[in-house]
C-alpha cells in the first residue's frame, strides 16, 4: 500500500533558478530580454550620439514644407506647392490602389490557373503548370521591366493619334492604347445624375435582397428560383430607364486628340506605369495564389466529391457548393500571406515611374529634404499597418470560413 | 528520461544566450568602429588605409563612366584621381563608389566615401541642412531640355501638355515644377531612378522631353544612335554649378580637397600642363607662384599636410583643368562641350581660383 503525502514545502532558494527546471527557462528568457533591451539601448543611443556628432537632429518639421516636386498619378489634389505630407499622402493612395487592384487580379488570375492546372485537359493542365513555373520562378522586378518595356515598345507613342489625320483611330471612338497608357472616355455628371446613381444602388441592393429570397425559398420549399437572368436584368433595365426618364444626364468626355500636340487630353488616362506594375504583380502573385488553391482543393477528401456525385449534383455544383467552401480552409491563410507579398512588392513601382509611397516619401522627398532616417521610420511604420491590418481583415474573413467546431 | 530533457532544454538555452551574446558584441563593435571613423580625421584614414574611396555617378559617358577596359575615366573620375595624387601620391589608389542620385548623401555623410564627385549641385539646403562641404565649382552647369527634333518644338514654353521624363534625386525635378508653374502651363512628369533608364523610356517615346542638366544631354545624347535626330532646346532655367563635396566639420580633409581643385585650376592660368610640370616641378624658375605651386618655393605643401610635391602630382596624373575638360567633355569628344561659362576667368569664363600665396 502506497501513501500519499504532499511534498516537503520548500522554501525559495537564488539557486533554484538556475538549478531547478520550474525556474531556469524564466531565468534565461528575463537575461535575453534584459540584453536585448541593452542591445537595442546601445544601438539607438550610439545613432542619437553620432547624428549629435555630425550636428543632425531628427525631426518631422520637414513634413509641412512645400514639396516643390509634380506627380504625374494623384487621386487627391495635389501641386507642387503641396506639403511633404501631402505628397507622401499621394503615394500612400497610389500604394494601396495599385495593391488593391492586383490583390483583385491576382486572385482571379490565380483560382482560375488554380483550377484548371487539375483540369482533366491534359493540354490546359499542362499550359497551366507552365504558367505556375514560369512566373513563380522569375524575381517580379524582372516581370515588371519586361511588361513595361514590352508595353512602351509595342504600343504606339500618342502622337499617332493626335492631328486632324492621325495614324491610329481611337476604339470605338472612345478608347486610345498608347506606350503611356489607356486613354478612355470620362462621365460628365449633369443635373439629375444623382437620381441615376441612386437607381443604380438600389438595383444592386435589389440584386441581394432578390438573391436571398431565392435561398430562402430553396431552403423551404426545395423550389430553385432562377438567378442568373433575374440578377442581370435587375443591374441593367432600372438604371437605362432612370437614365434616359431623367433625359440623359449623364454624358461622355472623351479623349481629344486635337487639343494638344504632345498628348491626348480630356477623357480619363491609365498611365502605362499602373497597368504594368498592376498586372506584373497580378500574373507574378497568381501563380503562388494558383498552387494554394491547387493545394487547398486536392486537401478536400475524394470521398466528398463522390457523396456529392452520388447525390445528384452536377460538377460544377460539386465545385462551388461542396468542393470550395471547405478548400477555402486550407486556401485563405496562404493566400494572406500572398495579399502582404503584392502589398510589399508594390515598393517596386519606381523602376517604371510610379509614384508610390516609397517613391514620393521614400524617394523625392528623403532626397529633397536628406531626411533619411525620418522618411524610412514613417517608410515602416507605413507597411507595417498596413500589412497588419490586411492580416487582421483577412482574419476575420477566415474565422468566418473556418470550420465551426461546437 | 526527465533528466535528458532538462540537459536538452538548457542546452538550447544556452544557445540562445550565446547568439544574443555574440549579436550583442557584434553590435557593440561595429558601432564602436563607426564612432572611432568619425572621429579621426579623413586625411588621416585615407593615407592609413592607402586609398581615396571616392563617389562617382553610376555611369554618365564623360563625367563618370568605366571604359572597355573596366577602368574609370571622365571628368569627376579625374578629380578624385587627382585628389588621390595630391593626398597618396599616387592617381591609381582610388577606389570608385558608384552611387544614384539617392544613394550619394548618404554614402558621404556615412563616411562610406571620403569625397564626393559626382556631378552634384551645389544649393544652400545641402550645403547647411545636410551638412556638407562644397570644395569649389568643377562646372557651371544649368538644367536644359531635350526633344526629338520631328517634334518641331523650337522653345521650352512650347511644351505645354509634354510628358517629361526626369532622374529622380536631383534639383532638376523641383527646377522643372516651378519653370512650368512660373510659365503657367502644364506637363506629366514621369520619374525614372537612373540615366539609362530615362533614355531608354525617352528613345521609346514614352515621354515627349529628356530633362537634365544641359553638360548630361550633351553626354546622353551622344550616345545616341542617331544624335543629330535630337536637339537641346535654348532655355536653361536653372543655375547648376556642379563642384566636389565633402562632410562638414573636416576642414582639413575639405582644404585639400579644395586646393587641389585650385591648382589644376590654377595650373591651366599659369600655363602648367601634364607634359611640362615634370620639368617646371625639378627646380625653381621664374614665375614664383609657379614656383609655390609645385612646392620648388615655400611649405605650402606642409601647410596642407602633404608632400611639397602634392600639387605637381595632382597635375601629373591627368593635367591641368583645361587638359581635363578637353579630353573627357570638350569640343573634339562626342560630348562636344564648349568651355562656355567654364572658360578661364582670363578668357571671360567664371573658372577662377584663388591665389597660391
Amino acid at each position: 500500500m502506497t501513501t500519499l503525502t504532499d511534498p516537503p514545502l520548500e522554501s525559495f532558494r537564488l539557486s533554484m533558478l538556475f538549478n531547478d527546471t520550474r525556474y531556469r527557462s524564466f531565468t534565461f528568457q528575463a537575461i535575453a530580454l534584459v540584453l536585448l533591451v541593452f542591445a537595442i539601448g546601445y544601438l539607438t543611443s550610439n545613432l542619437l550620439a553620432n547624428l549629435r556628432a555630425q550636428g543632425l537632429q531628427l525631426g518631422f518639421n520637414f513634413l509641412s514644407e512645400p514639396a516643390g516636386y509634380d506627380i504625374n498619378q494623384r487621386l487627391i489634389d495635389y501641386t507642387s506647392q503641396s506639403s511633404h505630407a501631402r505628397a507622401a499622402i499621394v503615394g500612400v493612395l497610389n500604394t494601396l490602389l495599385v495593391a488593391a487592384l492586383a490583390c483583385l487580379m491576382a486572385t482571379v488570375f490565380g483560382v482560375a490557373a488554380g483550377v484548371l492546372r487539375l483540369s482533366k485537359n491534359w493540354l490546359i493542365s499542362k499550359l497551366m503548370a507552365f504558367y505556375v513555373e514560369i512566373f513563380r520562378n522569375i524575381p517580379v522586378l524582372i516581370w515588371i521591366i519586361i511588361i513595361f518595356t514590352i508595353m512602351t515598345a509595342v504600343m504606339p507613342g500618342p502622337r499617332s493619334y493626335l492631328g486632324e489625320d492621325p495614324e491610329s483611330n481611337l476604339l470605338l471612338g472612345l478608347f486610345a492604347f498608347t506606350n503611356r497608357g489607356i486613354y478612355g472616355p470620362a462621365p460628365i455628371w449633369g443635373a439629375g445624375s444623382g437620381v441615376v446613381i441612386a437607381v443604380f444602388v438600389a438595383s444592386i441592393i435589389g440584386i441581394f435582397a432578390y438573391r436571398r429570397y431565392a435561398k430562402h425559398v430553396l431552403y423551404s420549399s426545395g423550389q430553385m428560383l432562377p438567378t442568373g437572368w433575374p440578377t442581370l436584368a435587375l443591374l441593367i433595365l432600372p438604371t437605362v430607364l432612370a437614365f434616359f426618364m431623367m433625359g440623359q444626364p449623364i454624358g461622355l468626355d472623351l479623349p481629344d486628340p486635337l487639343a494638344n500636340r504632345f498628348n491626348l487630353r480630356g477623357g480619363t488616362q491609365i498611365g502605362a506605369p499602373l497597368i504594368a506594375l498592376w498586372f506584373a504583380l497580378s500574373i507574378y502573385t497568381g501563380a503562388f495564389i494558383a498552387e494554394n488553391v491547387r493545394a487547398g482543393i486536392q486537401a478536400v477528401s475524394k470521398g466528398q466529391t463522390e457523396a456529392a456525385s452520388a447525390l445528384g449534383l452536377r460538377p460544377n455544383r460539386t465545385m462551388n457548393l461542396v468542393v470550395l467552401p471547405q478548400a477555402l480552409r486550407v486556401i485563405i491563410p496562404p493566400l494572406i500571406s500572398q495579399y502582404l507579398n503584392i502589398t510589399k512588392n508594390s515598393s517596386l513601382a519606381i523602376v517604371v515611374g510610379y509614384a508610390d509611397i516609397t517613391a514620393t516619401l521614400g524617394g523625392i522627398t528623403l532626397n529633397q529634404t536628406g531626411r533619411a532616417i525620418e522618411c524610412v521610420l514613417l517608410l515602416m511604420l507605413f507597411y507595417l499597418t498596413i500589412s497588419l491590418s490586411i492580416s487582421a481583415v483577412m482574419n476575420v474573413y477566415n474565422n468566418s470560413v473556418a470550420l465551426k467546431e461546437r | 528520461m526527465c533528466v535528458w530533457f532538462g540537459a536538452e532544454d538548457l542546452r538550447t538555452y544556452q544557445e540562445e544566450v550565446n547568439m544574443n551574446k555574440s549579436v550583442f558584441f557584434g553590435a557593440l563593435t561595429v558601432a564602436g568602429l563607426a564612432v572611432g571613423a568619425a572621429a579621426a580625421g579623413t586625411l588621416d584614414d585615407v593615407k592609413a588605409r592607402g586609398k581615396l574611396n571616392c563617389g562617382v555617378t553610376t555611369g554618365l559617358i564623360g563625367f563618370a563612366a568605366p571604359d572597355a577596359n573596366g577602368e574609370w575615366k571622365g571628368f569627376d573620375v579625374a578629380v578624385c584621381r587627382a585628389v588621390a595624387a595630391a593626398a597618396l601620391g599616387d592617381p591609381a589608389a582610388v577606389e570608385f563608389v558608384p552611387t544614384t542620385g539617392k544613394t550619394r548623401f548618404t554614402a558621404l555623410a556615412s563616411g562610406e566615401i571620403d569625397m564626393l564627385a559626382r556631378n552634384t549641385t551645389w544649393t544652400f539646403s545641402r550645403d547647411v541642412d545636410l551638412k556638407f562641404t562644397f570644395v569649389g565649382v568643377n562646372y557651371y552647369d544649368g538644367q536644359g531640355f531635350m526633344v526629338p527634333r520631328e517634334l518641331g518644338v523650337s522653345s521650352a514654353k512650347e511644351l505645354d501638355g509634354a510628358t517629361v521624363c526626369i532622374q529622380t534625386g536631383t534639383t532638376t525635378e523641383l527646377n522643372l515644377a516651378d519653370f512650368f508653374r512660373s510659365n503657367n502651363i502644364e506637363y506629366e512628369p514621369v520619374p525614372i531612378e537612373t540615366n539609362a533608364e530615362a533614355q531608354q523610356q525617352y528613345l521609346a517615346g514614352a515621354c515627349d522631353v529628356y530633362t537634365t542638366d544641359a553638360s548630361g544631354l550633351a553626354a546622353t545624347r551622344a550616345a545616341f544612335e542617331d544624335p543629330s535626330a535630337h536637339i537641346v532646346l535654348p532655355e536653361i532655367v536653372s543655375k547648376e554649378p556642379l563642384g566636389p563635396l565633402v562632410r562638414h566639420g573636416d576642414d582639413e580633409w575639405g582644404d585639400v580637397v579644395r586646393w587641389t581643385l585650385n591648382a589644376l585650376i590654377t595650373a591651366e592660368e599659369l600655363g602648367v600642363t601634364s607634359t611640362n610640370v615634370g620639368e617646371m616641378s625639378a627646380s625653381a624658375g621664374d614665375n614664383p607662384e609657379i614656383n609655390r605651386l609645385l612646392g620648388t618655393e615655400g611649405t605650402l605643401g606642409e601647410m596642407l599636410g602633404l608632400d611639397a610635391g602634392w600639387a605637381s602630382a595632382a597635375i601629373t596624373a591627368g593635367g591641368n583643368y583645361g587638359e581635363i575638360f578637353e579630353r573627357n567633355i570638350g569640343e573634339s569628344t562626342p560630348i562636344g562641350l564648349s568651355r562656355g561659362l567654364n572658360a578661364q576667368w582670363t578668357d571671360g569664363g567664371l573658372i577662377y581660383s584663388p591665389p597660391f600665396r
